[in-house]
C-alpha cells in the first residue's frame, strides 16, 4: 500500500510537467491546428526565465567590507546584491531565496510575448501547409530556440534551487498513519503538483466561463462558421497561441528546482509530451491532461524495483509502449474526437 | 545505360565521377594554407558523406515518394551496425557477411516495426515510428546489452571467435578488410603543396552508394514508385483504382529501413565500433532534415542534403575564434571585434543554430530544397532558351 | 436479376437511421439514377455498395457476388468504379501517368512490387493511357500536372481513369455537383456518349434534375434513407410522392 501510494506521489511531478506541455500543444493544435514541435522549447526558455531572474536579482555590486579581513589581514571583499540597498538585507534575502516562485511573474509577459510574436512571426504563414511541412519548421525553431539558450547559458546544466521553506520533505506516512519515514515525498514535488492543477483548473475555467473561451470553444469545433458570424478569431487564436507559450512557460519555471535546466530539456520533454498528446487523443484538452498523469504515474510504477525484476527496462519503454498498444487499439486516442489529424 | 533514360544516365554518370573524384575535389585548397581546413578531402569525412548518403537515399523512398514521415529511421540504422558487428565479431573482419547481414536484419526489423506503424498515417505514423526507436534505444542501452555492450557500445576483440578468420595474435587488432583490403588503407598522393588521399574504404562505401543511388533511380521511374507517388498524392482515390496500398507503402518502408541498415553496416565497416547513441531521435531528425534540406522526393536532393550537412558538422563546427581573427585581420581592431562578435555565435560549437536557420530558410522559402534552388537558377540563365521544359531538370 | 443487386440495406449512425430498408436492382447496361432531397442517403448508400462503409443489415450483390465486407480496392476489382462529387486526381502527377495508374490496376491486379522496369517503356500501358486520353480529349495535356487542370477537366480526367479500366458497373456521385452550365452540358454529353459506345452500367447519384432525365433509364427516389418509388423518368416527372419528398409535407402527410 505503501509502495503505491509513493509511486503514485512520484507519478504526480513528472505527469504534471506533461500534463502542463501536453495541455499547451493542444490548446495550440486545436485552435490553429498547428504542430508544435517547437513546444517543448518554450518549456526550455520558461526555465531559463527563472535562471535569468534569479540572476538578475542576485546582481551585485562589490564593497570593500572593512570590519572583515580575510587570512592576510586585508579588507575583504563583499558582493552586496542591489536588493538589498533596495529592501534592506532581511527583505533582499527572501527575494533571492524566493527567486524561482517570483520568475513566475517574470515569465508570464515574456513567454506570452515570445508566443505571440511565433505565432505571427512565423506560424501563421503555415495555416495553409501540410502538417508534415508545420512539424518541420516548428523543429528547426526548436533548434534554433535551444542553440540561442545555450549560446548564452552553456551547455551545462543550472542549478536552481527552491526557496528554502520548500527544501527538505513531507513525511506522509507519518501525517497519514502509516508507518514514519515510508512515505517521504519532496515538498517541491508537492507545490509542484498544486502549481499545475491550479494551472490546468485555470485553464478550463477559462475556456469554460468566459466569453472569450466561449469563442475560442467554438472556433475549435468549426473555424468557418465563428468567423461567419463575424467574430475575429484569428486574433483570439494568436493570444491562445501566447497563452500555451505561457502554460509550457510556467511549467518550465517551476520545474527548475526539480532538474537543474539544461539547453535540450525542450526537446527530451517535447518528444515524450508528443506521445501523451497522441495516447490522450490529438485535439482533446481533458484527454492531454488525463495521459500525462497517467503516463506519469505509470513510468514510476514501472521504475519500481519489484517490478524491473520481473520485466527489466520496463521503465525506458512503458510510455512508448502503452503509446503503441493504445493507437493500435484506440486509433483516436483515449478521448480523441474523429476526424482530427486523419489525413 | 542499365536500363535508364538518357538523362537519368547522365546524372548517374555525373554523380559517378564526382564521387571518384571527391578526394581531389574535396581538397581544392593547399595543405598548409589559411584556407585548408575547409578542405574535406579527407577519409573520415569523404566516408560520411556517401554512408549518410545512402542513409537519406533510403529514407527518400519513403518520405519523398510515399510522405509518410518517420522519425525512427536511426533505429534501423542501429540494428544494421549491430548486425554488422556481430558478423565481424562472429564470422569475420572481412565487411561483406557484415553489410548483408546488415541489411537483412534491418530489413526484417522495419518489416516488423513498418507493419505496424502503418496502420495509422500523418502524425500518428511518425509518433509510432519515434516511439519504436525510442524503445529500441533504450533497450539497448539498458537491458540488451549482452547483445548491443550497452553503454560502452561494441568493438571488435582479439577474443572474439572469427571462425572464418581463425585467431589472432595476441597483441593484434582486428581490422575490417574486404577479401584482404583493409578498410583504413590509403594510398597519398603528393602534388606540389596538396596531398590526396585515397582511402580503400571510402571508395568501397562509394561503389555501394552508387549501386543504391541506381536502385533509387529505377524505383523511381518504375510503376511502382508511380503507386507511391501516388500514396503521397492520393491515398483514396488510389484504393477506389483497385490498389492497395498497404502492401505498397510497406514495401517502401522496408527498403528505406535497408537502406539504413546499409548505411548501419557500412559504418562499422569504416569504423569498427556502435553505441546505442546511433539510434537515439536526434539521429533520426538528422536525416529528416538531410533529405528536406537537400530537396524531398528528388532523386538527388539526399546526396547533396547529406553531404551538405556533414561538411557543417564537420567544417563550420572546427571554425573558432582563432581563426576568425586570422580572417578578419585586414579590419580594423574595432570593425573587426564587431564582425567576429557577429559571426561568432553561428561557427564552432554554434553550427547546430547555423544549421537550424538554414533548415527553416530551406523550409519557409524553398521547400523543394538544394534542388528546387539550384533549378530556380539554372532557370534564371535559361529564360532566353526556349522549348527547354522546365520538368526536364525534374531529377 | 441485375448486375447489382440491394436487399434490405439497412446503415445507423447512432440514433440516425440514414438507411432503412433499401431494395435496388440495377439492369446490367441501363443508366440508373438515384435521387431524393438532401439527407436522404443517397450518399450513405453509395459508400455501402463501394466498401468505404459496412451495411448493418441486408445484402449487396454484384454480379452475383456479395461485396460487403470487401474493400474498396477488391471492389474496383471486381469491376465498380467510382466518380467522386469532388474530382478526386493525382493531383501531384502528371495527366498521363494519372491515367497510367488505372491502367497499371487493370492489368498488374491490386499489388505488384515491379520495381525494376521503367513504366514508361512500358509500352501496352503507356499506349492503352494515351488512347484513353485521346477519347477524352486531353492528349495535349498530358504531360500537365493533373492539379493545374480545370475544373472540368478534372472531371473528365477522373471518368477518363474509371473508363480505362473497363468497368462493368460506373458509379458516379453528383457529377456536376458546382459546375458550371457549360461544363455540366459538357459533362452529360460526355455520359451520353459514354452510353451510347460501351457496354457499360453507370448508376448516377445525382440533385441536378436536368443532369438525371438527360441520362437516366430509371430512377429510383430516395426519401428518409427508403426507396420511395422506382420508375422510368416520364413516369417519374410529376409522381406525386415525387413531389411529396422534394418539396417538404403536404396537405396528405397528416
Amino acid at each position: 500500500m505503501e509502495a503505491i501510494i509513493l509511486q503514485v506521489l512520484n507519478g504526480l511531478d513528472k505527469g504534471s510537467a506533461y500534463a502542463l506541455i501536453a495541455l499547451g500543444l493542444t490548446l495550440i493544435f486545436g485552435t490553429l491546428g498547428v504542430v508544435n514541435f517547437a513546444h517543448g522549447a518554450l518549456f526550455m526558455i520558461g526555465a531559463f526565465c527563472a535562471v535569468t531572474l534569479s540572476r538578475i536579482i542576485s546582481i551585485s555590486r562589490t564593497i570593500i567590507d572593512d570590519s572583515q579581513t580575510d587570512f592576510l589581514g586585508n579588507p575583504l571583499k563583499v558582493d552586496v546584491p542591489y536588493v538589498y540597498d533596495w529592501f534592506g538585507q532581511a527583505t533582499g534575502d527572501v527575494i533571492i531565496d524566493w527567486a524561482v516562485p517570483l520568475s513566475i511573474l517574470f515569465a508570464i509577459p515574456i513567454m506570452v510575448a515570445i508566443g505571440v510574436a511565433m505565432e505571427r512571426g512565423l506560424i501563421k504563414h503555415f495555416y495553409k501547409r501540410p502538417h508534415a511541412d508545420q512539424i518541420l519548421v516548428t523543429f528547426g525553431l526548436a533548434i534554433v530556440l535551444q542553440e540561442i539558450i545555450k549560446y548564452f547559458y552553456g551547455a551545462n546544466p543550472i542549478p536552481t534551487p527552491a526557496p528554502d521553506a520548500f527544501r527538505g520533505s513531507f513525511d506522509f506516512g507519518a501525517a497519514f498513519g502509516f508507518d514514519p519515514n515510508v512515505i517521504i515525498y519532496p515538498y517541491w514535488r508537492l507545490v509542484y503538483f498544486s502549481f499545475a492543477a491550479v494551472i490546468i483548473a485555470s485553464v478550463f475555467a477559462f475556456l469554460q466561463f468566459t466569453t472569450f473561451g466561449m469563442v475560442v470553444r467554438a472556433g475549435m469545433a468549426d473555424r468557418e462558421t465563428v468567423q461567419l458570424l463575424g467574430i475575429n478569431i484569428d486574433r483570439r487564436f494568436t493570444l491562445m497561441f501566447g497563452m500555451a507559450a505561457a502554460v509550457a512557460g510556467l511549467a518550465g519555471v517551476m520545474y527548475t528546482p526539480i532538474n537543474s535546466p539544461n539547453y535540450h530539456m525542450g526537446m527530451d520533454f517535447l518528444v515524450l509530451s508528443f506521445v501523451v498528446v497522441v495516447v490522450g487523443g490529438m485535439g482533446s484538452l481533458p484527454g492531454a491532461v488525463l495521459a500525462g498523469f497517467l503516463l506519469g504515474i505509470l513510468e514510476s510504477f514501472a521504475s519500481m524495483r519489484e517490478v524491473l525484476t520481473i520485466l527489466p527496462g520496463l521503465n525506458q519503454i512503458i510510455i512508448y509502449l502503452v503509446a503503441i498498444i493504445i493507437l493500435l487499439t484506440r486509433p483516436r486516442g483515449l478521448m480523441g474526437r474523429k476526424g482530427v489529424m486523419e489525413d | 545505360m542499365f536500363g535508364l533514360e538518357y538523362k537519368d544516365s547522365r546524372m548517374l554518370i555525373l554523380v559517378a565521377i564526382l564521387v571518384a573524384l571527391a578526394p581531389f575535389m574535396l581538397n581544392p585548397f593547399p595543405e598548409g594554407s589559411g584556407m585548408a581546413q575547409f578542405n574535406a578531402g579527407y577519409p573520415d569525412l569523404m566516408q560520411r558523406f556517401v554512408i549518410f548518403g545512402i542513409f537519406a537515399i533510403g529514407f527518400n523512398i519513403l518520405f519523398g515518394l510515399t510522405g509518410y514521415l518517420s522519425f525512427g529511421h536511426a533505429a534501423f540504422l542501429g540494428v544494421g551496425s549491430y548486425a554488422a558487428m556481430w558478423m565481424m565479431k562472429l564470422l569475420t573482419m572481412n565487411v561483406v557477411p557484415g553489410i548483408i547481414f546488415s541489411v537483412l536484419v534491418a530489413g526484417v526489423f522495419s518489416l516488423a516495426v513498418g507493419w505496424i506503424s502503418l496502420r495509422r498515417s500523418g502524425i500518428y505514423f511518425s509518433i509510432l515510428t519515434l516511439a519504436f526507436a525510442q524503445m529500441s534505444y533504450s533497450l539497448a542501452y539498458s537491458v540488451l546489452t549482452p547483445i548491443t555492450g550497452g553503454e560502452t557500445g561494441l568493438q571488435p576483440k582479439v577474443t572474439d571467435p572469427r571462425i572464418l578468420d581463425g585467431s589472432l595474435a595476441e597483441g593484434t587488432i582486428a581490422k575490417a578488410n574486404f577479401f584482404g583490403l583493409e578498410m583504413g588503407s590509403s594510398f597519398e598522393l603528393q602534388l606540389g603543396s596538396w596531398l590526396f588521399t585515397f582511402n580503400a574504404g571510402y571508395y568501397l562505401a562509394a561503389v555501394v552508394m552508387l549501386i543504391a543511388f541506381y536502385i533509387s533511380i529505377r524505383i523511381f521511374r518504375s510503376p511502382f514508385g508511380l503507386m507511391l507517388r501516388a500514396v503521397k498524392s492520393n491515398q483514396q482515390r488510389l484504393n477506389y483504382t483497385g490498389l492497395n496500398t498497404k502492401p505498397y507503402t510497406l514495401a517502401a518502408f522496408v527498403i528505406s529501413g535497408m537502406y539504413a541498415g546499409l548505411a548501419g553496416g557500412l559504418m562499422v565497416a569504416m569504423d569498427t565500433q556502435v553505441g546505442a547513441e546511433r539510434m537515439f531521435w536526434t539521429a533520426s531528425g538528422e536525416v529528416v532534415l538531410m533529405t528536406i534540406l537537400g530537396g524531398v522526393g528528388t532523386l538527388i536532393g539526399p546526396v547533396l542534403g547529406a553531404s551538405a550537412i556533414k561538411y557543417m558538422e564537420n567544417i563550420l563546427s572546427k571554425i573558432n575564434s582563432d581563426i576568425l581573427h586570422q580572417w578578419f585581420a585586414f579590419l580594423p581592431d574595432g570593425l573587426e571585434e564587431f564582425v567576429i562578435t557577429l559571426i561568432y555565435p553561428f561557427i564552432g560549437k554554434g553550427w547546430h543554430l547555423t544549421l537550424g536557420l538554414i533548415f527553416m530558410a530551406v523550409v519557409i522559402f524553398l521547400p523543394g530544397g538544394l534542388v528546387e534552388g539550384g533549378q530556380r537558377i539554372a532557370n534564371l540563365f535559361k529564360r532566353k532558351m526556349p522549348g527547354k521544359d522546365a520538368r526536364d531538370n525534374k531529377s | 436479376m441485375g448486375i447489382l443487386e440491394v436487399k434490405n440495406v439497412g446503415k445507423r449512425f447512432g440514433g440516425l437511421q440514414a438507411l432503412g430498408d433499401v431494395n435496388l436492382s440495377i439492369t446490367e447496361n441501363s443508366v440508373h439514377a438515384i435521387i431524393g432531397p438532401n439527407g436522404a442517403g443517397k450518399s450513405t448508400l453509395l459508400n455501402c455498395l463501394v466498401g468505404k462503409l459496412i451495411p448493418d443489415t441486408g445484402s449487396v450483390m454484384f454480379d452475383g457476388k456479395s461485396v460487403l465486407g470487401l474493400k474498396p480496392f477488391e471492389i474496383n476489382q471486381m469491376g465498380i468504379s467510382r466518380v467522386f462529387q469532388t474530382p478526386e486526381i493525382f493531383g501531384d502527377l502528371s495527366v498521363l501517368e494519372n491515367m497510367m495508374i488505372p491502367c497499371f490496376a487493370k492489368r498488374d491486379g491490386a499489388f505488384t512490387p515491379n520495381a525494376f522496369i521503367n513504366m514508361m517503356k512500358d509500352r501496352e500501358i503507356v499506349e492503352r493511357a494515351e488512347h484513353v486520353l485521346e477519347e477524352m480529349n486531353m492528349s495535349e495535356k498530358q504531360q500537365m500536372p493533373a492539379a493545374s487542370l480545370s475544373r472540368g477537366d478534372k472531371r473528365r480526367l477522373e471518368i477518363g481513369m474509371c473508363l480505362s479500366q473497363e468497368p462493368r458497373l460506373l458509379l458516379l456521385d453528383e457529377p456536376t455537383a458546382g459546375m458550371a452550365r457549360a461544363d455540366t452540358n459538357n459533362t452529360i454529353d460526355l455520359l451520353k456518349q459514354i452510353k451510347d459506345e460501351r457496354e457499360i452500367t453507370i448508376a448516377i447519384i445525382e440533385h441536378d434534375m436536368h443532369v438525371v432525365f438527360s441520362l437516366a433509364e430509371r430512377i429510383t427516389v430516395l426519401a428518409q434513407g427508403t426507396p420511395l418509388v422506382e420508375d422510368t423518368p416520364d413516369n417519374i416527372k410529376g409522381h406525386p410522392k415525387v413531389r411529396e419528398a422534394y418539396l417538404g409535407e403536404t396537405q396528405d402527410a397528416a
